[in-house]
């Protein structure tokens, strides 16, 4: 058998035997499958920073018709959820303290069209801020509704309206779920590379296996890409499912090509193999790698990546530290790609950041991974 | 004789404050099956790793079939067969899945390598789709053996290979090294039990980072200093306190049934007694304190009783 060749079909029965590890292991390995899938369906159905079934109340008197008009134009949306009239802002104030409502619009006496241009009309709304993210997206929606009000009103009194009017692009119904996809492919990613290579690998090292692959002529990279390879294989596994639920059950729909998608996949996950690799060449016990691989990757994707938290609203140091976390990056790939059907001409930047990472990271873990006992 | 199999020189080692090793030096040729014999922490693991390549000595020379463990540790490692001192295998694989991986990370097969491990993997062998981790004590042992064996090693080194194995399957696995001795293969083995240091060609009496003595097991127990002698007595609660109150007794250590006592030849006055003499001396001693039934007779040293001797003077000797 020559050299090469051995090597080869060497490493073919280490995969061989990781993969049995994989499977043998059935509660894990069912949790590996399921996981992404139940994270996706919770992402989509509960977790929603969109919000619906606003409560409404106008406060206006009786008389005016533009109240007419602005209830009917709430009651047309279909975020909104119109309650009676009240008579004054008096009248909201014990309407909000009983939580009977999420917003009130409270008109002001000249609103009505024969006093429009004349008078700037006023018009005050009100929401519930106790909490803050919810009640701007309450406030937003309300005045949406109300800049349409006016442009109708406008049109109708044969003045010409000059509004300024915001476009959601991209995701024009501002669906959160297609927001969460991305990142979620990214964090599924992360879990079942980093974390679970850190933890087989500890694991040997734990059981003392670690000390007869390294009496035997395994070379390190062999031990590596052995243990990587398979994992490699679940995490695509575990995209493709995840996308194929998005893409059927929630409709997200998908822009760019599948291709980069896929390979930026393969890249992203190299990058976090290659860092489980070095936790755990770091680490001495499976409870070490776990805690590291939670903190140093599964946090940062989650937190610093962009996914629940944007880059933009960070502290400017926060924003330099999300730099070195590869999701980051990640996360403004796939969501180019699937949301704006972005190319490589543009994700060349973010494609190379990462390739970088990878070739640190894996010249720190083949360094790091000894061929004796540390 | 021929070409040493194994030679090392003055080997330490250290792990921060202790020493692990001290100046260790000796040497195997081929065929021989060479003991480590001592207690937990006497350094033997330690040891066997600096020879299997996963340690660094801190000082010393080590050839190992003429092989640095550290310059050469890639040609060495294809040579030698190694089992852990712990359990070490993947108890979710099964028997033969085990055993085709370790003779797949060394480019061979089981099919290839069958009429070599055959004698021992015959044993085992009607667990071969049983997981690892549901065999037996004795079995794991014995497929651990197999797995070291499969690559057809020229060399094994089998760090404690029976502790915490049953009797029986003790009895059974030195049976196997009897068979891979007279098959030629040089085998060095650790062991905690004295019992076992006696199937060895010859054996190292090892403690604390130290070797204490090298030699032909049935020689050992003749370096044995003064006389020895067997006491036999119902009474064994009392003896052993009454033994250390006679003059000339220099230690008194229970072995199973009976008391294993070691004097002085020579008396006080200068007189140098015959062992029959010093059997007559004991046995009085004891009759006096009222021990009326007990047995004194002269007994050859064995191994053992040679250990804590040496472990004594190494312990006074570090004392002072």
């Amino acid at each position: 058998m020559s050299p090469r060749f051995e090597a080869w079909s060497t490493l073919l029965a280490f995969m061989r035997k990781e993969l049995r590890h994989l499977v043998r292991d059935r509660q894990t390995f069912v949790i590996l499958l399921c996981l992404p899938l139940a994270q996706l369906l919770l992402f989509g159905y509960a977790v929603r920073t969109d919000v619906n079934e606003i409560r409404i109340a106008i406060a206006a008197s009786a008389a005016d018709p533009a109240a007419t008009s602005l209830r009917a134009q709430f009651a047309n949306s279909d975020r909104f959820i119109l309650l009676p009239s009240i008579p004054n802002a008096a009248a909201a104030e014990r309407l909000f303290r009983s939580q009977q409502t999420d917003v009130v619009v409270v008109l002001g006496p000249r609103t009505d069209s024969r006093t429009v241009g004349v008078t700037p009309p006023s018009l005050l709304i009100i929401t519930d801020a106790s909490d803050p993210n919810t009640s701007t997206t309450m406030a937003n929606y309300a005045q949406a509704v109300v800049r349409d009000w006016q442009a109708l009103r406008s049109d109708v009194s044969g003045r010409v309206a000059i509004d300024v009017r915001a476009r959601m692009r991209y995701n024009p119904t501002l669906r959160s779920v297609n927001l969460f996809v991305p990142g979620l492919i990214a964090l599924i990613l992360t879990l079942v590379t980093s974390l679970m290579t850190a933890l087989s690998l500890s694991r040997e090292k734990e059981r003392g296996t670690m000390e007869l692959l390294l009496v035997s002529p395994l070379r390190p990279w062999q031990i590596i890409v052995g243990k990587v390879i398979p994992y490699l294989g679940l995490a695509l596994v575990n995209v493709v499912s995840v996308l194929l639920a998005a893409r059927f059950v929630f409709l997200v729909p998908f822009a760019g090509s599948y291709w980069l998608l896929m390979g930026a996949s393969v890249l992203f996950a190299l990058v976090s193999l290659a860092l489980g690799v070095l936790i755990a060449a770091l680490t001495s016990s499976q409870l070490a790698a776990t805690l590291a691989a939670l903190g140093g990757t599964l946090l940062p994707s989650t937190m610093l990546s962009g996914l629940i938290f944007p880059i933009a609203s960070m502290p400017e140091p926060l924003q330099w530290v999300t730099t070195i976390v590869p999701a980051r990056w990640f996360v403004e790939i796939i969501r180019g790609v699937m949301l704006q059907g972005t190319g490589v001409d543009v994700v060349w930047r973010d494609l190379l950041i990462l390739s970088v990472m990878l070739v640190v990271l894996l010249v720190a873990a083949i360094r790091r991974t000894s061929v004796r006992l540390a | 004789m021929p070409d040493p199999v194994v030679q090392i020189e003055n080997v330490s080692k250290a792990f921060g404050a202790t020493r692990a090793l001290d100046q260790i030096a000796f040497s195997v040729s081929a065929g021989e099956l060479f003991g480590l014999v001592g207690p937990d922490g006497a350094g033997k693991s330690t040891l066997f790793r600096i020879l299997v390549s996963l340690l660094e000595a801190d000082r010393g020379v080590v050839r190992v079939l003429g092989l640095d463990p550290v310059g050469d540790l890639w040609a060495l490692r294809r040579q030698v067969g190694y089992m852990p001192g712990r359990f070490a295998l993947y108890g979710d694989l099964t028997v033969r899945e085990n055993l085709e991986f370790f003779a797949a990370v060394f480019g061979t097969s089981v099919e290839a390598e069958y009429t070599s491990i055959a004698p021992i993997y015959q044993q085992i062998e009607r667990f071969a789709d049983r997981r690892a981790g549901a065999l037996s004590g004795g079995m794991k042992q014995k497929l651990a053996l197999c797995c070291a064996l499969v690559h057809r090693p020229a060399m094994l080194f089998l760090d404690e290979p029976t502790t915490g194995v049953d009797a029986v399957s003790r009895r059974e696995f030195w049976d196997l090294l009897g068979t891979l001795r007279d098959s030629g293969l040089t085998t060095i083995v650790s062991t905690p039990y004295m019992d076992e240091a006696m199937r060895c060609d010859r054996v190292a009496l090892m403690q604390t980072g130290r070797i204490l003595a090298i030699d032909d097991p049935t020689r050992l127990g003749a370096r044995f200093p003064r006389p020895l002698f067997g006491v036999h007595t119902r009474d064994r609660r009392r003896v052993l306190d009454l033994l250390r109150t006679l003059p000339l007794v220099t230690s008194v250590f229970p072995f199973g049934d009976i008391v294993h006592v070691s004097t002085a030849r020579v008396t006080a006055h200068g007189d140098d007694l015959s062992d029959a003499a010093l059997a007559e001396h004991l046995r009085d001693g004891l009759v006096a304190a009222g021990l009326g039934d007990a047995e004194v007779r002269p007994i050859d040293a064995g191994i053992e009783d040679l250990f804590m001797e040496l472990m004594g003077t190494e312990s006074t000797g570090a004392a002072s």
